[in-house]
């Protein structure tokens, strides 16, 4: 058997400078979100139709679910590898997964152009089954719920509904599957969205093997965030660094890291766009500062007593981020070209917007952990 | 405290199980690629001839009239319809090509020339592969990518996906649309075909069955430079037609046909095999790749894309598969974490 793990409230004011700024945040992102949809998308974004996805669908969709994929990817590695060890790491993980996400879902309704349909999304008699959109979408909305499901015990503790909890448990098994294999589905599917973008999209990003590069940079971003965030957590509660789960953790990351860098390189040199890899050019400059962001983490935690060291896991954490971020940002922005005259760079009502979403993610974390029992009850404190 | 031993023997049987379980499903699922779609027989279109065009833009404002648009202004003083491109207000536009002296018309070098932009109705459109929700769709008789505001989401994947940026979105608009050329589809049933062809004085647009008007491109390159031939104008008429059988969806016309010098073609009809051929069609003097037209190979990225799909989810039966081999193992490892000490090992 393994040992119970214990989760406690982190306790503590909800009101400070940290919750203060990120309300703040919120609150301007409130206030350009309802010009936005009383004005119309033209009247806060720099949108156009040369680039008719702008960051408010690469960063706050399709990154930001990326960076929530810590509760799937430890959830795969603690119920489908049996490493009941990670389990501590499962209940955080799931927050931010699930605070990540549905902000992605909302994401998405305040770019939608027409958002008032979007019931035809879910309308047998509209679907497109050979949309990539249409799967990505009805996924996301699936792994939504099973997300808040997988989290509610946290609640029914709170508000001491152990009947329902019990219940529960004895479905959970089937839920935490199907809550891997939602993720599986659309965040590969996610980069597949940028197929049919043809030869508009850089041959260094475009490829039929999209959907497994994307999978895999998304467990990796997965575990990434979880080392970011446990150590950001640790230094802003000033709580012990659970340091013996976080070093083996970034091992199985590295190793599938290692295992991505070769089917990326596998699969330029396959279909023979490696030299174009080799030119210098924007898009080559920002190939290699993607693969940099996935390579340099071997030199920063390659070795065991490397990976003892909190500062170098959380280094190896955000490059690994950044890597993945990278990657989606750059096949449909940076080396998405679809004719001349068309050049964007997000105005500052998008970027505040984008600053909002991630401040929204903060502040309802913070709040959580401080009164709800997700993060593992603090063995020893100053 | 779980063992390594044991450990290393529910990741092994977890890897196992879920590779078997993929190897399975991806055998079971029929991974046939969808091959690129070709048009439809009775396909309409347009044949647009550069070397026949005067740039007079009546395409232009015949094509704002007949989809009730508004003018666009790029100019100081807003007296006259200016786009610089197609828009979501702007279905249709004539640019001209210029080069150095600008001395001869049709010549790549010190020459100018005309070339019309709009839907080219493909055969297999990325725009309606893409589209989540069936509002862009692809009438299976005429071939006519159509639009349906009353479905569309606005999320601007068919402007993404679009290789000749054709459906634009109306950003300057809370309940914007997404607009392009339908082929004045709301105008067959009258009678009428696209305004563009109606009124082209030249006959630089042509309105007809793709078929036909494939063939009559086909007869141009043939010609020789300088040759006098016969130019139709309007609607190209059938074969069927030409020998007396009158096509009663179409309003009757007086024949428009009229004597003209043949171009110096470059040898080649834009749009008979690009991703799977399209419905309009283009001649020009000038290299297609300069004057704006992207060169694209005859496979269609709608069909690399609807292939990875329907290979990873036909059926769904992959997905089914995973989530069968997870939810084994999933059980399996949970009850050993189950932290309510009244509920045991068993449940």
């Amino acid at each position: 058997m393994s040992s119970l793990h214990q989760t406690a409230p982190v306790g503590g004011p909800l009101v400070n400078k940290t919750t203060a700024i990120a309300a703040a945040l919120v609150a301007l992102m409130t206030a350009i979100l309802l010009y936005r949809f009383v004005f119309g998308l033209g009247s806060v974004t720099n949108l156009s139709d040369g680039y008719p996805w702008g960051i408010w669908i690469v960063i706050d969709v399709v990154i930001g679910s990326a960076f929530a994929c810590g509760g799937f990817s430890v959830a795969m590695l603690v119920y489908i590898f049996n490493r009941g060890e990670y389990h501590p790491l499962v209940r955080p993980a799931l927050l931010a997964s699930l605070l990540g996400y549905t902000l992605a879902g909302a994401g998405v309704i305040f770019d939608l152009g027409r958002w008032w349909n979007v019931w035809n999304m879910f309308w047998p008699w509209s679907v497109n089954p050979n949309s990539v959109m249409f799967e990505v979408a009805v996924c996301i909305t699936a792994y939504i719920v099973v997300m808040w499901i997988e989290f509610s015990p946290v609640f029914l503790e709170k508000l001491g509904l152990r009947d329902l909890k019990r219940k529960l448990n004895r479905v959970l098994f089937f839920i935490i599957a199907l809550g891997i294999l939602l993720p599986m589905m659309h965040q590969s599917s996610l980069g597949t969205l940028w197929v049919v973008l043809g030869e508009q999209v850089h041959p260094l990003w475009q490829t039929p093997l999209v959907p497994a590069l994307f999978l895999f940079t998304a467990i990796i971003m997965g575990y990434a965030v979880v080392l970011f965030e446990s150590c950001l957590a640790s230094s802003a509660y000033r709580r012990e660094i659970e340091m013996s789960l976080l070093a083996p953790l970034a091992k199985v990351m590295l190793g599938v890291v290692l295992v991505y860098i070769g089917l990326r390189f596998a699969d330029l040199v396959w279909r023979g766009v490696l030299p174009l890899a080799l030119q210098f050019n924007r898009e080559s400059l920002l190939f290699w500062l993607e693969m940099v962001c996935f390579i340099a983490p071997f030199g920063l935690i390659g070795s065991a007593l490397q990976r003892q060291n909190p500062a170098r896991l959380f280094v190896a954490g955000i490059l690994l981020m950044l890597g993945g971020s990278l990657l989606r940002f750059n096949g449909f922005l940076m080396g998405y070209h679809t004719g001349d005259g068309f050049t964007y760079f997000p105005s500052l009502a998008e970027i505040l917007v984008t600053s909002g979403m991630f401040a929204t993610e903060v502040l309802v974390y913070i709040l959580v952990t401080r009164r709800f029992p997700v993060l593992p009850r603090a063995e020893s404190q100053s | 405290m779980a063992t390594r031993r044991e450990f290393l023997k529910g990741a092994v049987r977890g890897t196992l199980a879920t590779t078997a379980v993929l190897t399975g499903a991806s055998a079971i699922t029929p991974v046939e690629a969808r091959e690129t779609h070709a048009r439809p027989a009775e396909a309409l279109g347009l044949l647009y001839d550069a070397t026949l065009c005067i740039g007079c833009k009546a395409c232009m404002a015949a094509c704002k009239v007949a989809n009730d648009n508004p003018p666009e202004f790029n100019t100081s003083e807003h007296l006259w319809d200016t786009p610089l491109d197609t828009t979501g207000h702007t279905f249709n536009i004539i640019k001209a090509y210029r080069n150095g002296t600008m001395a001869t018309k049709d010549v790549a070098e010190n020459g100018f020339a005309f070339m019309k932009f709009s839907c080219l109705h493909c055969a297999d459109p990325s725009c309606v592969s893409a589209c989540p929700v069936s509002a862009m769709t692809k009438d299976p008789v005429t071939g006519v990518v159509g639009y349906n505001p009353d479905k569309c989401i606005g999320c601007r994947y068919c402007v993404a996906a679009c290789p000749f940026g054709i459906p634009k979105y109306q950003y300057d608009d809370p309940f914007g649309r997404i607009g392009k050329c339908e082929l004045c589809r709301h105008r067959h049933s009258k009678g009428h075909y696209s305004a563009c062809a109606e009124v082209c004085p030249t006959g630089a647009t042509l309105f007809g069955r793709t078929a036909d008007l494939l063939a009559e491109a086909k007869r141009r390159l043939a010609l020789k430079p300088g040759e006098v031939t016969q130019y139709p104008r309007g609607r190209l008429k059938s074969v069927a037609e030409q020998q007396g059988q009158a096509d009663k969806r179409w309003r009757a016309e007086p024949d428009q046909t009229y004597e003209g010098k043949v171009g110096t073609y470059v040898q080649r009809v834009y749009g008979e095999h690009e991703y799977g051929g399209t419905q309009v069609l283009k001649l020009s003097a000038v290299p297609f790749e300069r004057v704006g037209m992207p060169n694209l190979p005859p496979h269609s990225s709608a069909a690399t894309s609807e292939t990875i799909q329907h290979s990873l989810y036909g059926g769904l039966l992959m997905p089914l598969a995973v989530l069968g081999a997870l939810t084994v193992i999933a059980k399996r490892n949970v009850k050993t974490d189950d932290d309510s000490p009244q509920q045991g090992g068993e449940s």
